[in-house]
C-alpha cells in the first residue's frame, strides 16, 4: 500500500514538484494550498505524513503545526527557508517531528519523509522499562502505574530507543542516526527539543527528569527503571 | 677614622637616597590626587591663598597696635616727664655745684618725686645726673641706675635737648632684659647742668603686645582651617553632582541606557544634569533606532532567505529530476543537465553563506554553546573532508591529545570553521599532508591547520579573511568555496569569544590557528599552540583582553605542556 503524503504549500510551482518527485519515488501525495485548509484535507484523507511549509498564507505553518498536533500524532516534517535557529526551534517546539532547509536535493527530502514513515518492522513483542514507565513496544504505548501517556510516533521512538539500552550514554549523534535516521551530523537542536517535548508528557516533574536523564557534555540516557 | 668615615658618608648617601625615594613616592602619589581631585585642589589653593591674606593682615594689625600702645605710653611718659621736671626743679632749687651733700639732695629729690608724681604713664624708674660732656668718666654724679641711660641720650640732654628713646638693658638685679622707654629732660633752672631720665618699663604694653600676637596667630590658624573647612563643603556641594554625573555617565556607557541624572533646582549643575540627560536621550534614540534597524535587517534576511530560496528549491529539484534521467539525453543535454546541477550547488552554497555571513553581520546570531570534547568535532569535521582530500591526494594527519579536551563551544559552529580550514588547506596544500593539531590549555584550546602549499606572500596572512578575498585567482579550485569561507569562520570563532589568525611564507604553506576560550565568558591569555611564525619576547601588553588570539607570555611552560598532550591520531 502506498503512503500517503499531505503536501501543504502555497508555492504551486514547488508544491507541483513535490508532487512529482514523492510521486517518481513511490507516494500518494495531496495538496493543499492554504493553511486554513490543511486541518479539514488531514481529517478527510488521513496522511500517514505532512509535508508542511512553514511560511503559509491564511494560517501560519507553525499554527497548522500546532493544530495538527492538537489532534494526531501524524509525522510532520517541516519545509523551512530559515535556517535562522529561533524558527527552527519554534518549529520543532510547536510539534514538528524533522525539518528540510529549502533549497534542499529531492533524495534528501525523500530521505528525510521515508525515515518518518519508516515504521519498526517485525519487532519481536516485547515490554520495556524506562524510569517508572512500562513501554510495549508492538502496542506502541507507554503507561506509568496502568494509565497510558500519548506521544507521538516520534517521541516513541526516542524513548524505545533510549529504553532498549538502560546503561548506555547515547550522544546527539547517536541518537539523531538512530531515531531520525541521519547518517551524517546533523542539527542536534532536533534532540534537544524533542527531549524536552518528550520530558514534559513523561516526567512527573520535568526540571528534575527521572526518566530520560542528561549526562552533561556528552548526551542523553534512560533513567534507572 | 678614614674608613669609618667613608662607612658614614655611605651610609648618610643610602639614607639620603632612600629618603629621597620615599620622599619622591609621597610626592608622585600626591601628583596624582592633585591631578585627580578638584575638591583637594581648590582647598589647598583657598588654603594657601587665605594663608597668605592671614600673614598680611595680621602682620597690619599686629603694627597698628603696638604702635598706638606705644604713642599712647609715649604722651604719658612725656607728660609725666615735665611734670617730674617742674618737682625736681623745684627740689633742687639752691643746690650748688660742687657741694658735698650733691647727692642727698638729689636723693631726696628723687624720693620727693617718686612720692607726688603718680602718673597715668605707670610705674617708672627715675635717674637724676649731674652730667657733662667734658666730665671725664667717673667723675659725673647720678641717682638712680644712671648705666641704663645709652650714651647718645646723655648727649642729646646734656646738649639741652628734650628727647626719648626706646633701649632694651640687662636687668641690674636678675640679668634678665627689660626694655624702657627712656625720656631724657635737662634741668635748667639748677645752678650746676643736670639732666633727669625717666625710665619707662614697657614690660606691660610688651604683654599686652605678646597677647594680642598670640591672639592673631590662634586667630589666624582658627580661620584658615575654617576656610578649608568651608572651602572642602562648597567644593563638596560642585564636585559632588559632578561624580555623579560622571558615575552616571559610566554605567551609560556601560550599557544602563535609561541611567539619568537627577534635575534639582535651576543653577548651573541643575542644567548640566538636563544637558547630560538630554544627549543620553538623543544617544538611547540613536541605539533604539539601531536596534529597529538591526530588526528589520534580520527580517529582510529572513524574507529575501525564503523568497529566493522557494524558487530555487523548485529549479534544483526539477534540475535534479533532469539529472536523474541524464542517460536518456543526448549528449549535449546530459553535460548541460551536469553543469545546471554543479553550478546550483555552488549558487546554493554561495547563497547559504551570503545569508549567514549578513545574519552575523546584522549580530543575530546566537550562540548554543554546550561542553563537548573538541575531539569528537575534529574527527567529524575531518571525515567530512576525507572525499576531497582524497580526491586532491593530500594526507589529513591528526595529531589528538590523550585526554578529553572539553569547551563550552557550539559543535555545529566549530565543525564549520574546522571544515573550511581543512578544505582551504587541501584546496590549497597542491597535494601535500594537511596536518591538524588540537592542544589545550587550563583556559583555551587550539587547533591549528597547517599545509604545505604554496603559503601566503608578506601581507596576504590579513587579507585572507577578507570577503571574496583569493590568494590568486588563477589557482586550480577543489572544494568550490564561495570566497565566504574563512570569513564566516572568523566571525564564527569571535563569536565564541576567540580568534582565529593565519601564517604564511611563500613556499612554506600556511598555518591557521584557531583559539577558544573553555568557557564562555572568560578570557584566554594565550593560545595554547603557535603559529610557526610567532615568537613570545615580552609579557603580555594586552593580557586581559580576551579577544586576543597573540596572547604571549607564560609560553615555554605552557606550549610545553601542550605538546606533552599532543598525540599522533
Amino acid at each position: 500500500m502506498k503512503a500517503r503524503v499531505l503536501v501543504v504549500d502555497d508555492d504551486p510551482a514547488l508544491a507541483e514538484m513535490l508532487t512529482i518527485v514523492l510521486r517518481g519515488e513511490g507516494f500518494d501525495t495531496a495538496v493543499v494550498a492554504d493553511g486554513t485548509r490543511a486541518l479539514p484535507a488531514l481529517r478527510e484523507l488521513k496522511p500517514d505524513l505532512v509535508l508542511l511549509d512553514l511560511m503559509l498564507p491564511g494560517m501560519n505553518g507553525i499554527d497548522v503545526c500546532k493544530a495538527i498536533r492538537g489532534e494526531s500524532g501524524v509525522p510532520i516534517v517541516m519545509l523551512t527557508a530559515k535556517s535562522d535557529t529561533v524558527d527552527i526551534v519554534l518549529g520543532l517546539e510547536s510539534g514538528a517531528d524533522d525539518y528540510v532547509v529549502k533549497p534542499f536535493k529531492p533524495k534528501e527530502l525523500v530521505a528525510r519523509v521515508r525515515a518518518r514513515l519508516r515504521r519498526t518492522e517485525s519487532e519481536p513483542a516485547e515490554t520495556l522499562s524506562i524510569g517508572d514507565l512500562t513501554i510495549d513496544v508492538p502496542g506502541h504505548e507507554v503507561t506509568r502505574d496502568g494509565v497510558a501517556i500519548q506521544l507521538t510516533p516520534l517521541e516513541f521512538d526516542l524513548l524505545v530507543a533510549l529504553a532498549r539500552k538502560p546503561r548506555q550514554v547515547f550522544t546527539r549523534e547517536v541518537l539523531l542516526e538512530q531515531v531520525w535516521g541521519y547518517r551524517h551530523a546533523a542539527d542536534t537542536r532536533l534532540v534537544n527539543v524533542h527531549v524536552q517535548r518528550l520530558r514534559s508528557k513523561v516526567e512527573k516533574d520535568p526540571e528534575h527528569p527521572v526518566v530520560v536523564l542528561t549526562v552533561r557534555g556528552v548526551g542523553y540516557k534512560a533513567g534507572p527503571p | 677614622m678614614k674608613a669609618l668615615l667613608a662607612r658614614f658618608v655611605r651610609a648618610v648617601l643610602r639614607h639620603t637616597g632612600r629618603a629621597v625615594g620615599w620622599g619622591r613616592r609621597q610626592a608622585g602619589r600626591f601628583g596624582v590626587m592633585w591631578r585627580r581631585s578638584l575638591q583637594l585642589r581648590v582647598t589647598i589653593s583657598t588654603l594657601a591663598l587665605s594663608s597668605a591674606v592671614v600673614f598680611v593682615l595680621g602682620m597690619v594689625l599686629q603694627y597698628q597696635i603696638t604702635e598706638r600702645l606705644l604713642d599712647t605710653k609715649q604722651q604719658a611718659a612725656i607728660g609725666a616727664t615735665r611734670e617730674a621736671v617742674g618737682v625736681v626743679n623745684r627740689e633742687l632749687v639752691g643746690v650748688a655745684p660742687g657741694s658735698d651733700p650733691v647727692e642727698g639732695r638729689l636723693t631726696s629729690a628723687l624720693n620727693k618725686l617718686q612720692g607726688t608724681t603718680s602718673s597715668v604713664a605707670g610705674a617708672f624708674e627715675a635717674v637724676l645726673a649731674s652730667d657733662t660732656r667734658d666730665l671725664a668718666t667717673g667723675e659725673a654724679r647720678f641717682v638712680g641706675p644712671y648705666e641704663y641711660v645709652p650714651d647718645g641720650l646723655r648727649q642729646f640732654v646734656q646738649s639741652g635737648k628734650f628727647t626719648h628713646q626706646i633701649q632694651t638693658v640687662s636687668d641690674r638685679d636678675t640679668g634678665g632684659r627689660v626694655t624702657y622707654l627712656m625720656v631724657g629732660a635737662p634741668i635748667s633752672n639748677s645752678t650746676r647742668a643736670m639732666q633727669l631720665y625717666l625710665l619707662f618699663p614697657l614690660t606691660a604694653e610688651q604683654n599686652t603686645i605678646n597677647l594680642v600676637q598670640n591672639t592673631l596667630i590662634v586667630g589666624g590658624v582658627v580661620l584658615l582651617l575654617l576656610l578649608a573647612g568651608i572651602a572642602n563643603l562648597v567644593t563638596r556641594q560642585v564636585v559632588r553632582p559632578v561624580r555623579g554625573a560622571a558615575q552616571a555617565a559610566e554605567r551609560f556607557a556601560s550599557g544602563e541606557l535609561d541611567e539619568r541624572l537627577p534635575v534639582i533646582g535651576e543653577d548651573d549643575l541643575a542644567r548640566l544634569a538636563q544637558s547630560y540627560n538630554e544627549m543620553a536621550e538623543s544617544i538611547q534614540l540613536q541605539i533604539r533606532q539601531l536596534e529597529e534597524f538591526g530588526t528589520l535587517q534580520r527580517r529582510f534576511t529572513s524574507d529575501v532567505s525564503h523568497e529566493l530560496r522557494t524558487p530555487l528549491t523548485t529549479v534544483r529539484m526539477a534540475a535534479d529530476v533532469l539529472h536523474a534521467s541524464r542517460v536518456q539525453f543526448p549528449a549535449g543535454l546530459a553535460r548541460s543537465t551536469e553543469l545546471l546541477v554543479d553550478e546550483l550547488d555552488r549558487f546554493e552554497s554561495l547563497l547559504a553563506d551570503l545569508l549567514e555571513i549578513s545574519r552575523l553581520d546584522a549580530g543575530v546570531e546566537e550562540l548554543i554553546a554546550e561542553f563537548v570534547d573538541l575531539r569528537s568535532i575534529v574527527e567529524r569535521a575531518v571525515e567530512s573532508v576525507r572525499r576531497i582530500a582524497e580526491n586532491a591526494g593530500s594526507e589529513i594527519v591528526v595529531e589528538l591529545p590523550d585526554t578529553e579536551a572539553i569547551a563550552e563551544v557550539e559543535s555545529r559552529r566549530v565543525e564549520r570553521i574546522l571544515r573550511n580550514l581543512l578544505a582551504n588547506a587541501i584546496d590549497h596544500g597542491e597535494g601535500g599532508p594537511v596536518t591538524l593539531r588540537l592542544a589545550f590549555n587550563d583556559d583555551a584550546v587550539a587547533v591549528t591547520v597547517r599545509d604545505s602549499g604554496v603559503g601566503l606572500r608578506t601581507g596576504e596572512a590579513d587579507l585572507v579573511f577578507n570577503r571574496f578575498w583569493r590568494a590568486d585567482p588563477s589557482r586550480n579550485r577543489r572544494t568550490g568555496g564561495t570566497g565566504l569561507g574563512l570569513a564566516i569562520s572568523l566571525e564564527d570563532a569571535r563569536l565564541h569569544g576567540g580568534g582565529l589568525d593565519a601564517w604564511g611564507e611563500p613556499g612554506e604553506g600556511a598555518c591557521f590557528r584557531l583559539t577558544l576560550p573553555r568557557r564562555q565568558g572568560v578570557g584566554y591569555t594565550r593560545s595554547p599552540l603557535d603559529l610557526p611564525g610567532e615568537v613570545h619576547p615580552e609579557p603580555p601588553a594586552d593580557a586581559e583582553s580576551p579577544g586576543s588570539p597573540a596572547g604571549n607570555g607564560r609560553a615555554d611552560e605552557l606550549s610545553l605542556r601542550g605538546d606533552r598532550e599532543e598525540v599522533r591520531g
